[in-house]
């Protein structure tokens, strides 16, 4: 008896002491960017997310790359932070998944979080933000406060992301204001504050009086500045660009959510999943908004959010058409989370091309 | 007293082997005041680059997959540069040419690896071929200047593979993000020492091979590199010149195709936005400092993937910023382009007011 229970001591102890040994884990993070830290959107929301996270005891000083381009080339980034020891490693665009993925089968001792992504293994995890409700917020602001009913859109790709996002704009223009139009323009990058700017320069030239944007650089917001117009920033709370300007931003908190994986790691509870958090969480937000906005606005869009957060108000619940006409959510229902993150329509009210 | 330039009578052997390693040196110094200004230790960075780059199997199978594309699109862009004719259109004939493997990969129903391989390699050929035969028979019949048109058929090729990707070829199991299906594993080229290096590299050293015998050895070689240093002569000589520049624009874009091939078979396994991040416009710089030759254009493409390679080492350990290794990149180019500009004239200090 005496002698059985030795070995199962022993292997009780190993056992806490392996756990223990695995709560202790000190986090060295690294962080791949797609843009430069100083874009004032994106990158920098990511950034400030990353020095929150290093406000942890437990959380070594970490490292950020920025400017990685998507594709191949992001892999011998990512595997040179693997290299140097990092454990709990950020890719924070879409263009990483093939490289992430790829890296993360050769370092199995390390975890990986892919942001906006759909392809998870056991050491990566994917998480994004429901930022469609902010933006459905934004919406009802932009549609309170257009005079014209032309609201432009600058948007940089055609991915489900950012069509959901504008829909969820849309929707929210449209709730307010049925007589409003979104208008679409393309830019084909995240970040290029040129470019941006000529599209949102091409907005205001067809009559737009609110624009609103989802880039990474404020170009959008100096030229409603510039014009007289309201705008709409996006990704941090962007209102230095545009005093007069700026109606609000919808805005990623990635803080609270860095705060708790490197919580996770540390603690040996992280498991893979896909993640994705809304206003609830607190993970996406609205900025303060303007001293403009007339107070029934505010109120609607208070509202609004508290219906939100508590489950009882969906931005994409039926009846939803697409623009064509064709029923997508029946009355009554509320769209998947599946078919929300493969979007590719656009609704009523939004002008702009889309492939089919 | 006044500076001014000269034309050297012969350019020594001596002079055309130290300039360049002159002007690295140059540039290092300067960039070491740089670096010792934001408080690193400059031979401690140049050495951590060449660590990076070189000091590892890993390290430099890193740098030969990034010069990999660099010789191909080099090699093509060399050889209509010795015939004087300006192929700025690389960028554009790599992304036609990871059109044409792509679609052979994921359309034409083979199976077997080495059909599919000749396939890929023979569609990425033609259609890179194709996009640069269009500058060429411009040209050749109506004088059209090539310049122009491979720039802006840059646009119109990227621009393609965008509505490919966003559109028919989207994957449909990709939750309509845009990029095409992964290839199967018989589309794929083999991978050495459990690296990234694939078969593309050791066909880029073959293509180079091939290229010197040809420009070398052959007639046609001949007649090309007769025609660039004077077309009336060659005329003259009954050679048939607008033929011949059809046929070197269309070889020359046939090779910067096979980069195209080479990048989606060896590394990103499929097409996607942004293949190649400026390839084609490296290629530029790689073919004229490497004087055209195809040696030349293995030893910069070498160069290049250690700056690369190499800056990122300089991120990962001091978190300098972008723009440093961007100016630090720019700084080794400027030099060894003045350099380039030294082995042919000199400068020379002049009494008096020169009239002449």
């Amino acid at each position: 008896m005496k002698k059985a229970l030795i070995p199962v001591l022993l292997a009780v102890f190993l056992c806490v002491g392996v756990s223990a040994w695995a709560a202790d884990k000190q986090i060295k993070a690294g962080f791949v960017y797609v843009g430069p830290v100083g874009d004032a959107g994106w990158t920098f929301a990511h950034d400030e997310g990353r020095k929150e996270m290093e406000q942890l005891p437990f959380v070594e000083p970490s490292t950020f790359i920025e400017s990685v381009p998507e594709g191949a080339e992001s892999a011998r980034v990512i595997n040179g932070l693997v290299r140097r020891g990092h454990n709990l490693i950020f890719t924070t665009s879409f263009g990483y998944m093939d490289a992430t993925i790829d890296v993360a089968a050769r370092n199995k001792d390390v975890i990986f979080m892919h942001c906006s992504g759909y392809k998870t293994a056991e050491n990566v995890s994917t998480y994004f933000g429901r930022m469609y409700e902010p933006r459905y917020l934004s919406g009802i602001i932009a549609g309170s406060m257009t005079k014209k009913n032309i609201i432009g859109f600058v948007a940089a790709f055609p991915i489900p992301e950012v069509i959901r996002g504008i829909n969820a704009f849309t929707l929210g223009v449209r709730s307010v204001n049925p007589e409003a139009q979104v208008r679409v323009v393309w830019t084909q990058t995240w970040f290029d504050p040129g470019v941006e700017r000529d599209a949102a320069d091409s907005l205001l030239d067809v009559g737009a009086d609110v624009l609103a944007m989802h880039q990474d650089a404020p170009a959008t917001l100096q030229a409603a500045e510039a014009r007289g117009a309201y705008v709409i920033g996006y990704n941090s709370d962007m209102r230095h660009f545009a005093p007069n300007a700026f109606l609000t931003a919808p805005v990623w908190n990635w803080g609270a959510l860095y705060t708790r994986l490197a919580t996770e790691v540390h603690n040996g509870t992280w498991k893979s999943e896909q993640i994705w958090s809304g206003l609830k969480e607190n993970l996406v937000d609205l900025a303060p908004l303007s001293e403009r906005i007339p107070e029934d606005v505010r109120n609607l869009v208070q509202e609004r959010t508290e219906a939100i957060k508590a489950g009882t108000f969906h931005p994409f619940s039926g009846p939803l058409k697409d623009r064509d006409g064709t029923e997508i959510v029946a009355a009554g229902q509320v769209m998947s989370d599946a078919d929300m993150l493969s979007m590719n329509f656009f609704v009523e009210g939004v002008h702009g091309t889309l492939s089919k | 007293m006044k500076l001014v330039t000269e034309r050297r009578d012969i350019s020594s052997p001596l002079l055309r082997f130290f300039a360049p390693v002159a002007s690295i040196a140059v540039a290092l110094v300067c960039a070491g005041f740089l670096l010792l200004a934001t408080g690193v230790n400059p031979l401690e960075a140049y050495r951590e680059i060449l660590y990076e780059s070189l000091g590892s199997v890993y390290g430099l199978s890193e740098t030969l997959v990034k010069a990999t594309p660099l010789i191909f699109a080099g090699l093509g862009v060399s050889l209509a540069f010795r015939m004087q004719i300006w192929n700025i259109g690389a960028e554009g004939q790599i992304y036609m040419g990871a059109m044409g493997a792509t679609w052979v990969a994921l359309f034409s129903g083979l199976t077997n690896h080495w059909l599919l391989m000749a396939g890929m390699f023979a569609a990425a050929m033609i259609c890179g071929g194709v996009w640069a035969g269009v500058a060429g028979f411009l040209r050749a019949r109506w004088e059209v200047n090539e310049v122009i048109v491979t720039l802006l058929m840059n646009y119109i090729a990227i621009l393609l593979v965008d509505f490919l990707v966003y559109g028919p070829w989207r994957d449909p199991q990709g939750f309509n993000f845009p990029l095409t299906a992964q290839f199967a594993d018989a589309a794929r080229f083999a991978n050495y020492f459990d690296t990234r290096l694939h078969s593309g590299f050791f066909l880029a050293l073959l293509c180079a091979l091939l290229l010197y015998l040809f420009m070398e050895r052959t007639i046609w070689g001949y007649q090309i590199r007769v025609i660039g240093s004077n077309p009336q002569a060659a005329r003259y000589a009954g050679m048939r010149t607008g033929k011949t520049i059809f046929a070197v624009l269309f070889i020359s874009g046939a090779i910067a195709g096979v980069a195209g091939f080479s990048e989606v078979a060896g590394l990103q396994y499929r097409l996607s936005h942004g293949i190649s991040p400026g390839y084609g416009y490296t290629a530029i710089i790689v073919a004229w400092l490497a004087r055209r030759s195809a040696v030349g254009v293995i030893i910069v493409s070498l160069l290049m993937g250690v700056l690369l390679v190499g800056g990122d080492s300089l991120q990962m350990l001091w978190q300098l910023p972008i723009a440093f290794i961007y100016a630090f990149q720019g700084l080794i180019l400027f030099c060894l382009l003045a350099a380039d500009f030294f082995i042919v004239y000199r400068l020379k200090l002049v009494r008096g007011t020169r009239h002449g």
